[in-house]
């Protein structure tokens, strides 16, 4: 059985509408109007033990809506969802027991005391025994490098080092299954490096589950191995990265730097991007050309300085997959 | 359990931090105790018929009503409020705990503290004022004891209706109504502003079943003494069954709360 299983999800949500202009506030004092928004629209997945899985699709695609589901925080209006064989919102205290949660866009570090106090509350909210805290708190104390942040209050940490103890507040109690909801957003390179590292980390070495929604497309191809793209409430794809590029383009990328001008390139499959300075940008298909093939091709009547051989970037992927499914 | 404790003690730290705000906190209750027990002072002294409670008991009666006033539940937990605003309350819903408990156990901690930054060092101060205008010491051993019972018993229900407050935003989101209305109510009904005795006759029996009394006038009353033993079990029990109905209905309005909330944005 898998871990988590989700079946024909829905949930719907109301939404308040008027115009703009004291005029329409007025006739919405009257009379309210609303629309029905279905945020999530029959999904269905499975999870197993360890996986890795990046759930990403544009704004209000039902991300969020999903891992608040799944974390027991709202009641669906139908369909099934059972995490380690439990429902989230029927069995939460049980639940919640087991689970780590982490929004990017919220904080559950208490604002005005020390980290550390907020660590020793979540210790006895989560029944920690004492030696078994203290030796997880050492772990990712030190694997995050929170050593100076512990004794600083939350209100003076900066959003990197917020974001770094939140993970360790979320892990404390050492759940099976970890959501994470945009926990990259709005972090610098350095934390997001860090922030990236540690969550491999914690999926390899201890085998938790980790359900990562997220913009950043870099996130994605740095940790998931599993993708599932949501859009309209709806599941439209789901599989390996390469699956995806596949699916959406087979495209390849070679740059190469000529020694002088660059040639006008015509073979099948290739399309040429004149660059600046004798570099020429080359999308290829490598199921009608290889690489190996191209270059020599090319090597064969011109001097080259340098090639690189690159996939298509992962956000035009991704924006094209937006593209192609009209989300 | 350890889990409630463990946020009583937090929130004594986080109180802790907070000396400026405790002084200022001390030197109003006592600022506004003194000019009540002044206007007292000058009433009794004009005063031409008997009154229901002597100069002694009511300055007493007074000084008591400063030292819990941060007790009374004049609106919901500010924290919490935060929390439902700010979208933080979806980390709430993660907790392995009873929701309406946590957030029960979180005012209790905030009274807590209140009664020991602010009414013991009050009731030190008063402790050194001349006759007439200080404390005076309770009748008898036996109404020391029921006055203990029932501050708790008041605690515990002020703690119920602010807990409701609390929960009410789930709905409104603001909060500000209901904020603005009930203090007017809480104070004058629980015998805040003028003890409850002074009020005309025919309201004393609605006075005294309404909610309100409990919080102050029902435990004073019992300090005083003035109350005759045989209500004292009918009152203690009428306080203590208002908390449990409160409880009873916040934990209601809770549980039918969090089956339709919505955690906006993001």
């Amino acid at each position: 059985m898998p871990q988590i299983l989700v079946e024909d999800l829905r949930k719907t949500f109301k939404v308040n509408r008027r115009q703009s202009g004291f005029f329409n506030s007025l006739k919405a004092f009257a009379h309210r109007q609303t629309t029905t928004v279905n945020a999530l629209n029959g999904i269905s997945f499975n999870l197993e033990e360890g996986e890795l899985v990046g759930y990403i699709g544009p704004n209000g695609a039902g991300k969020s809506t999903t891992i608040k589901i799944m974390s027991g925080i709202l009641t669906p209006d139908s369909g099934k969802c059972e995490v380690m064989g439990r429902i989230p919102w029927r069995q939460r205290i049980e639940h919640v027991r087991r689970i780590g949660v982490v929004f990017g866009q919220r904080t559950q570090l208490w604002w005005d005391v020390p980290v550390g106090d907020s660590f020793d509350l979540l210790k006895d909210i989560y029944k920690i025994p004492f030696q078994q805290y203290q030796k997880t708190k050492n772990e990712l104390v030190e694997s995050l490098g929170l050593q100076k942040l512990v004794e600083t209050p939350v209100r003076q940490l900066s959003l990197g080092q917020k974001m770094r103890c939140e993970l360790a507040a979320s892990l404390l109690h050492q759940p099976q299954i970890l959501f994470l909801d945009e926990p990259t957003i709005g972090l610098d390179a350095v934390s997001k490096l860090a922030v990236r590292d540690f969550i491999k980390k914690i999926n390899r070495e201890r085998g938790v589950t980790v359900i990562l929604t997220t913009h950043d497309m870099d996130d994605i191809e740095a940790l998931c191995s599993r993708i599932m793209l949501i859009g309209k409430g709806k599941i439209l794809l789901d599989g390996t990265i390469e699956q995806i590029r596949n699916r959406i383009s087979p495209e390849r990328i070679m740059t190469i730097d000529f020694v002088r001008t660059p040639p006008s390139i015509a073979f099948p499959g290739v399309n040429s991007v004149r660059g600046e300075d004798g570099r020429l940008e080359l999308h290829f298909n490598p199921s009608v050309i290889s690489a190996t093939d191209l270059i020599n091709r090319i090597t064969a009547n011109n001097e080259i300085k340098d090639f690189i051989i690159e996939n298509l970037p992962i956000e035009e992927t991704i924006a094209r997959m937006y593209d192609e499914f009209k989300i | 359990m350890k889990a409630y404790f463990s946020i009583l003690k937090l929130r004594f730290a986080v109180q802790l931090q907070y000396r400026a705000a405790a002084a200022a906190g001390l030197f109003t209750q006592f600022f506004f105790g003194f000019v009540r027990v002044m206007v007292f002072h000058a009433f009794y002294l004009f005063n031409t018929t008997i009154q229901p409670m002597s100069l002694e008991q009511t300055v007493t009666y007074t000084w008591l009503g400063q030292m819990v006033f941060r007790t009374l539940p004049l609106g919901g937990d500010s924290e919490v409020l935060g929390l439902i605003r700010s979208g933080n309350f979806a980390y709430e819903l993660c907790r392995p705990l009873n929701l309406y408990f946590f957030w029960y156990c979180r005012l209790i901690s905030k009274v807590a503290v209140s009664l020991i930054l602010n009414g013991l060092p009050l009731l030190f101060i008063v402790c050194f004022l001349p006759q007439s205008y200080g404390l005076i010491a309770p009748s008898t051993a036996s109404s020391v004891v029921s006055f203990s019972v029932s501050l708790v018993g008041a605690l515990l229900l002020g703690c119920a209706v602010a807990n409701i407050i609390s929960i009410s935003t789930l709905w409104t989101l603001s909060g500000d109504g209901v904020q603005r209305l009930l203090p007017a109510l809480v104070m004058i009904f629980s015998g805040n502003i003028v003890p409850l005795a002074f009020f005309p006759e025919w309201a004393q029996p609605a006075l005294r079943y309404l909610p309100f009394s409990g919080l102050m006038d029902i435990p004073f009353r019992l300090y005083l003494g003035t109350l005759p033993p045989a209500q004292v079990f009918t009152l203690l029990t009428l306080q203590l069954t208002c908390a449990g109905v409160f409880i009873g209905l916040g934990l209601w309005l809770l549980s039918s709360a969090t089956k339709r909330a919505v955690v906006q944005g993001g």
